[in-house]
């Protein structure tokens, strides 16, 4: 009768298990295994090449990391400039305010539009021929200002990082808006009758209360960034010469410029190792915090 | 503790599921007792055609013929390799890659060899076709990729890349509009008088008159441009003696490569943002008169036409360096199909691709995407800009004919450097120094393997 029972609870799981196995275990086994192995994507034969592939990744590709420090770039810019950004406007629209739903609507609108659209209309605003950006600035008497601002090695990359924080500054404001409305209110009162002011209230309460939100959206941030390249793709395409590269990029020149599957693989690989250990320090970060 | 009932509804459910996910990995079957016929391509600009066609060869032999567009060629690219793994691939595809991809393809069985078709009747088929074009589908004998020597695709259509220019700017500028620069220091002197004018060097902060437009952020095309000044300068032996290893990217004359595009930046000749710039924008400059020069394909004929029909340019060669060795230019097959050697219906889908590339259809074509025919009978129709692209012809190369393929990451290094020149980044000397590391490394792998 008892193994009766297990017999139909398994049955219940076996679509799931199916399903997640088919989709989710397979192919994650199958990139371990292609990353040992020199593979074109055609040919039904692979060569084994062992570790070699990560070797060359760690000790060869110094584009790999270049493209691995040009993400971590974007990433500190997402990190600072970004995540205070969503911060300061989240912390406005918790106020009471005018308007404040119209904010909340508008603030959230950068995120859920396509990357694609996003990249190719800043494309157009920051063009060095007629984007809106330079002709605002010569409009404004500042024609110094005046730059390829996509092309030129000097801007390209923060360009690409300000974009970026544009286009994903709504997540960040989305959850720190929900973190400071769990904030009792009582709270704030309390400091205001002890004699706190908006700026004490501010140190005192508001952020000691909001940094495991913070380190949460941290945590997004880092991995949704370091990941990053739809936008980059449609901005840049990875130029000038290297300095827009992102790690994805690596991948996919490797996968269909260079037809190297196995090389791609083993690349993900890799990145994925480093995000984990990215993660894996965040998580203490936090921990230590919240002690 | 369950009813058999609930275990039943789970178990039929998730086999109502794995039936339906098997259909729907299926092909579309035929409706009719005759065979079906299905292309895959990634043409936008001619599926209306395509479709055109598709009706008159139905209407002319009751095949179906279905052409199913899949774009952007990125996307399209990889269905085409996915299929080849699923072994799902259509009757016709294209392969758009390397000419070391197309042979992977051929080697792991996919692709028909098609000369026994193309031979037949004493060559009526092969005969039609520019041979330039059928080139670019062919393996000779004793070729490096290890394919049995034969014709394994059908061109379906011609190009060439080359530059054009606008004959009002370059009046504007006080150059003869029907002599546009034939040498690279007459090039270089309306590069100068651009800068003059404010446009190019100075940041295009004025006049905004640009110099040459081109997509050189899909780097590809500054690879294009540089292997027509390097057959040019040191000839098409010792380019293939570098791709073979056995010339190093450090020779002066590679050395002299890298330098033209420095020299093309310090002239004011390139336009402001060119690194960065992907075709569709070089081409919108151009069409709309803000760009002097172009270099582009001569697909770039139709593209202008839709933008601004009024246009008045003329197609010219990239202008020489040395008259040591000829200008060369790329062109050959533009896009070309490939029969699927598992397909049921192969007889039916050679008969449809030599329908297909017959005179009236090649001149269907051509008339509507504005594309040089690959049939050389249908020559005669097109237009005066679109034959000066066709006369190019004879003087055209491309990587798939020349027997060997320069490995892509040496190719990226190579055009990634030329970026970085145009920046001011790094210089040539430097550049061909990388480059010729990134070669030394995947010449040590291939030794190894």
């Amino acid at each position: 009768m008892r193994i009766k029972s297990t017999l139909e609870n398994y049955v219940f799981v076996i679509p799931a298990v199916a399903i997640f196995a088919i989709f989710y275990i397979i192919p994650f086994v199958w990139v371990f295994q292609l990353g040992l192995y020199e593979w074109d994507g055609i040919m039904p034969t692979r060569v084994f090449v062992g570790l070699d592939n990560f070797k060359e990744i760690i000790f060869q590709d110094k584009i790999w990391w270049q493209s691995m420090l040009n993400a971590g770039y974007i990433t500190l810019i997402a990190l600072t400039f970004q995540n205070a950004l969503a911060f300061l406007l989240a912390w406005a629209c918790d106020r009471e305010m005018r308007l404040k739903n119209f904010y909340r609507v508008v603030f959230f609108i950068p995120p859920v539009l396509s990357e694609v659209v996003v990249g190719l209309v800043w494309q157009w605003i920051l063009d060095g021929h007629y984007g809106l950006l330079n002709g605002w600035l010569v409009q404004m008497g500042l024609p110094q200002l005046v730059r390829n601002w996509l092309s030129d090695p000097n801007t390209a990359l923060t360009t690409v990082a300000i974009v970026h924080s544009w286009k994903g500054f709504g997540w960040g404001f989305l959850i720190f808006l929900a973190g400071l409305q769990t904030i009792p209110r009582e709270l704030y009162e309390a400091a205001r009758v002890d004699g706190a002011n908006a700026w004490d209230t501010f140190r005192n309460v508001t952020i000691p209360l909001m940094i495991p939100v913070a380190v949460l959206v941290g945590i997004l941030t880092v991995l949704g960034t370091m990941q990053a390249f739809v936008l980059i793709i449609a901005m840049t395409g990875g130029g000038p010469a290297y300095h827009t590269q992102v790690p994805v990029l690596r991948i996919l020149a490797s996968m269909r410029g260079s037809s190297r599957f196995g090389y791609a693989c083993a690349q993900g690989i890799t990145f994925g190792v480093v995000l984990i250990v990215i993660s894996f320090i965040q998580n203490r970060f936090s921990k230590k915090y919240k002690a | 503790m369950f009813s058999k009932k609930s275990i039943y509804g789970v178990l039929s459910s998730f086999l109502i599921f794995c039936i339906l996910f098997a259909v729907g990995c299926g092909g579309p079957k035929p409706e009719t007792g005759k065979p079906a016929i299905t292309v895959w391509h990634w043409m936008t600009d001619r599926q209306q055609a395509f479709d055109e066609l598709a009706k008159r060869y139905e209407a002319a032999t009751g095949i179906k013929v279905s052409f199913d567009l899949y774009a952007p060629s990125d996307a399209y690219s990889q269905k085409v390799r996915a299929a080849a793994q699923g072994i799902t691939l259509p009757d016709v595809f294209g392969i758009l890659g390397e000419k070391r991809d197309f042979a992977s393809f051929i080697k792991a069985g996919h692709i028909l060899d098609l000369t026994p078709y193309m031979n037949a009747d004493e060559g009526l088929w092969k005969n039609q076709l520019f041979a330039k074009a059928l080139a670019v589908n062919e393996f000779p004998e004793g070729n490096s990729y290890g394919v049995t020597p034969g014709i394994y695709g059908v061109p379906i259509d011609v190009m060439t890349i080359q530059m054009v220019y606008n004959k009002d700017l370059l009046k504007e500028l006080g150059f003869n509009p029907q002599k546009p620069p034939v040498t690279f220091a007459e090039f270089l002197e309306v590069g100068k008088k651009i800068s003059a004018a404010g446009g190019s060097a100075s940041g295009g902060k004025q006049a905004n008159m640009q110099g040459l437009v081109s997509g050189w952020g899909e780097v590809w095309m500054i690879d294009c441009l540089a292997n027509n000044y390097a057959f040019n300068i040191m000839g098409k032996d010792k380019v293939l003696a570098t791709i073979r290893g056995e010339v190093p990217y450090t020779d002066p004359d590679w050395i002299r490569v890298l330098t033209l595009f420095k020299e093309m930046q310090d002239s004011g000749v390139l336009a402001n943002g060119l690194v960065t710039m992907i075709n569709k924008t070089a081409e919108q400059l151009f069409a709309n008169g803000k760009a002097v020069f172009a270099f582009n394909g001569s697909w770039c004929v139709n593209v202008y036409r839709g933008m601004n029909p009024g246009l008045n340019y003329g197609a010219m060669l990239p202008p020489q360096v040395s008259d040591k060795f000829p200008m060369t230019i790329w062109g050959g097959a533009g896009s070309s199909f490939m029969v699927n050697a598992r397909s049921k219906n192969k007889e039916e889908t050679v008969k449809f691709l030599k329908w297909l590339t017959d005179k009236d259809q090649q001149a269907y074509l051509a008339e509507e995407t504005q594309n040089l025919p690959a049939n050389k009978d249908s020559i005669k129709k097109i237009s005066p800009v679109l034959a000066a692209f066709a006369a190019s012809m004879d003087l055209s190369t491309h990587p798939n004919v020349w027997g060997v393929s320069e490995y892509p990451s040496v190719i990226e290094a190579f055009d990634k450097g030329i970026q970085s020149i145009i920046i001011g980044e790094r210089t040539p000397e430097q550049v061909a120094a990388e480059v010729q590391k990134t070669k030394d490394r995947e010449l040590a792998r291939k030794k190894a393997k």
